[in-house]
């Protein structure tokens, strides 16, 4: 599964705040059909990265590849369309639309550019596959948390995109919620979908990831299986402190 | 702003038909006022097309409006061009300022974008005004034709129907979804691959087209024109009132907000000619509080209120 061609090729990426470093010469590749967590401590870096991936931020130095197109040097609408889908680690919704349109969002201008019936269509599809096509027409104030996630997912998925980034999905869910949030990654998994996902919850990231790449203080610290990582001297020492590794 | 339907469509054009005849059955007075309102209609309903959807406050009409009347002006009286190759060359300018600024603009959101607006107006009249003082020797320009007040009315009805015709095609269109995107959140709105610039500066262009012809066509009325008339920063202002007593989440909303609005104006003008400002700011003061999504905006929330009791 790992040997199948790199899809998402990061090489080199520092990216300089001033003269804060938040990420320094990062690489990693994801495979196709590979599920990838980045890890690391509160502040290591990962959002930006995958900031850097989306095309939120440019970064100072290195270049992003997906499929052997650099990508680094687009911006973030043109990062969407080559076919990079994320959520973001707030929700981010629009209130003023239905929940179809909030997916539909993703159909009509992503990846692929549907418009009229087939939008619609992807859109309700991406629902039902999220579990929520009997919310459809509902008003987005009226949605639980993990309900704003889940449209948020459907529709990132709208959008048909190559890469899916999900920046801590899990966060914020309670046991519960959490659940049927991990079943959800899992069946996305299954389909053999290519992913990046930040995350924290580590249950998660044992069962889902078929590889680890492990932040601290914006470089990348160790790469491997979770089992491989979470065992790594230098990870529990990043994580806990000195005492403990 | 929701995407409009056939039915829609039709009342409008009933609308406009009916719209039509009012210069057979009125004149003086309530012609007048129908100038006035149809105006306002054309340039409420453009600033509905970029700023319904977006929430941009742009405060650039005046500016715009200005740019067609004083093209009209000085064609005519400094070059003695005709008024109908002014009045087409008028909408083109505006359009091109517009894309300027929207360019200029792109960068801005929320209260720096209607700051900039606002100051954009002011420095275009002070710089018109500057070089007609300095440069080209009068202080005011005659616009003489033989149009009376209801060909300018009917010209105006034309181009009302035509902006309102543009918003409705917008309103189902892509580029119509993607303002309502942009308006909700840029940054969603670019990660789903929007182009959002492109769209913003497409549809504020068109904002600028038609206040500048609005304001080529209403030129004639006048007759005679200073820069610091045509470039009124009240305009401005009045056109958002208007938009937002209506509503600006639906293409008709501004209409509803003109026509009694023109009225109670025009009756103020006349009877407290002095505090016709203070009227302005209340009115501002009290759609905000009470209206805030406007006359149609409340009609549909008590609609869905009552539905939902039932």
């Amino acid at each position: 599964m790992r040997q199948s061609g790199s899809v998402l090729s990061v090489k080199g990426v520092t990216k300089r705040f001033g003269g804060l470093v938040a990420v320094s010469n990062m690489s990693f590749d994801v495979a196709e059909h590979e599920m990838v967590g980045v890890i690391g401590p509160n502040g290591s870096g990962k959002t930006t990265m995958m900031n850097m991936i989306s095309g939120a931020f440019k970064p100072t130095e290195g270049r992003i590849a997906l499929k052997g197109r650099v990508i680094s040097d687009l911006p973030a609408q043109k990062i969407a369309r080559e076919g990079v889908g994320r959520t973001f680690q707030l929700v981010r919704l629009l209130p003023g639309l239905s929940v179809l349109e909030n997916v539909k969002a993703g159909a009509v201008f992503g990846h692929r550019q549907r418009w009229g019936r087939e939008a619609d269509d992807i859109a309700h599809d991406m629902l039902e596959r999220v579990g929520l096509d009997a919310m459809s027409y509902a008003p987005i104030s009226s949605l639980t948390y993990i309900d704003q996630k889940r449209v948020e997912l459907a529709r990132t998925l709208a959008g048909e995109p190559e890469v899916l980034l999900l920046d801590e999905w899990l966060a914020g869910l309670n046991p519960t919620e959490l659940e049927t949030g991990v079943e959800l990654i899992h069946a996305l998994r299954d389909e053999g979908r290519t992913v990046v996902m930040v995350e924290h919850v580590m249950d998660a990231i044992r069962s889902l990831c078929d590889r680890c790449v492990v932040m601290s203080s914006g470089a990348k610290i160790a790469e491997g299986t979770p089992d491989e990582v979470l065992s790594d001297r230098e990870v529990i020492r990043a994580y806990l402190g000195d005492d403990d590794a | 702003m929701k995407p409009a339907g056939w039915g829609e469509l039709g009342w409008a054009a009933v609308l406009v038909v009916l719209a039509a005849f009012l210069p057979l059955v009125a004149n003086g007075y309530w012609l007048s006022i129908g100038v006035t309102a149809m105006m306002y209609i054309a340039l409420s309903t453009s600033w509905v097309l970029f700023s319904g959807p977006t929430h941009y406050i742009s405060l650039a009409t005046g500016a715009f409006f200005g740019v067609g009347g004083y093209l009209v002006g000085s064609g005519m009286s400094d070059y003695s061009q005709s008024f109908w190759l002014m009045a087409a060359i008028s909408p083109i300018v505006g359009a091109i300022l517009a894309a300027l600024i929207g360019f200029a603009t792109l960068r801005l959101s929320g209260v720096y974008f209607v700051i900039f607006t606002l100051g954009l107006a002011e420095m275009i009249r002070n710089v018109v005004s500057w070089v007609q003082n300095n440069f080209l020797g009068s202080r005011g320009l005659y616009v003489l034709t033989d149009l009376r007040d209801q060909h300018i009315y009917w010209m105006l009805l034309v181009v009302a129907a035509a902006v309102y015709l543009l918003g409705w095609f917008v309103s189902r269109s892509r580029i119509g979804f993607a303002l309502r995107i942009i308006g909700g959140d840029e940054t969603v709105a670019r990660h789903v691959g929007i182009n959002t610039a492109t769209a913003k500066v497409i549809l504020f262009t068109s904002t600028g087209f038609f206040a500048a012809l609005v304001g080529a066509i209403i030129a004639p009325r006048w007759s005679y024109i200073e820069p610091n008339q045509v470039f009124s920063p009240q305009l401005s202002f009045l056109v958002v009132i208007m938009a937002l007593l209506g509503g600006s989440g639906r293409l008709w909303g501004p209409l509803v907000g003109v026509i009694p609005f023109t009225i109670i104006w025009e009756w103020v003008g006349i009877q407290f000619p002095n505090q016709s400002i203070l009227f302005i700011g209340l009115c501002f003061l009290l759609i905000v509080y009470f209206l805030p999504q406007g006359v149609v905006g409340r009609l549909e929330e008590l609609r869905a209120r009552m539905r939902r009791a039932s």
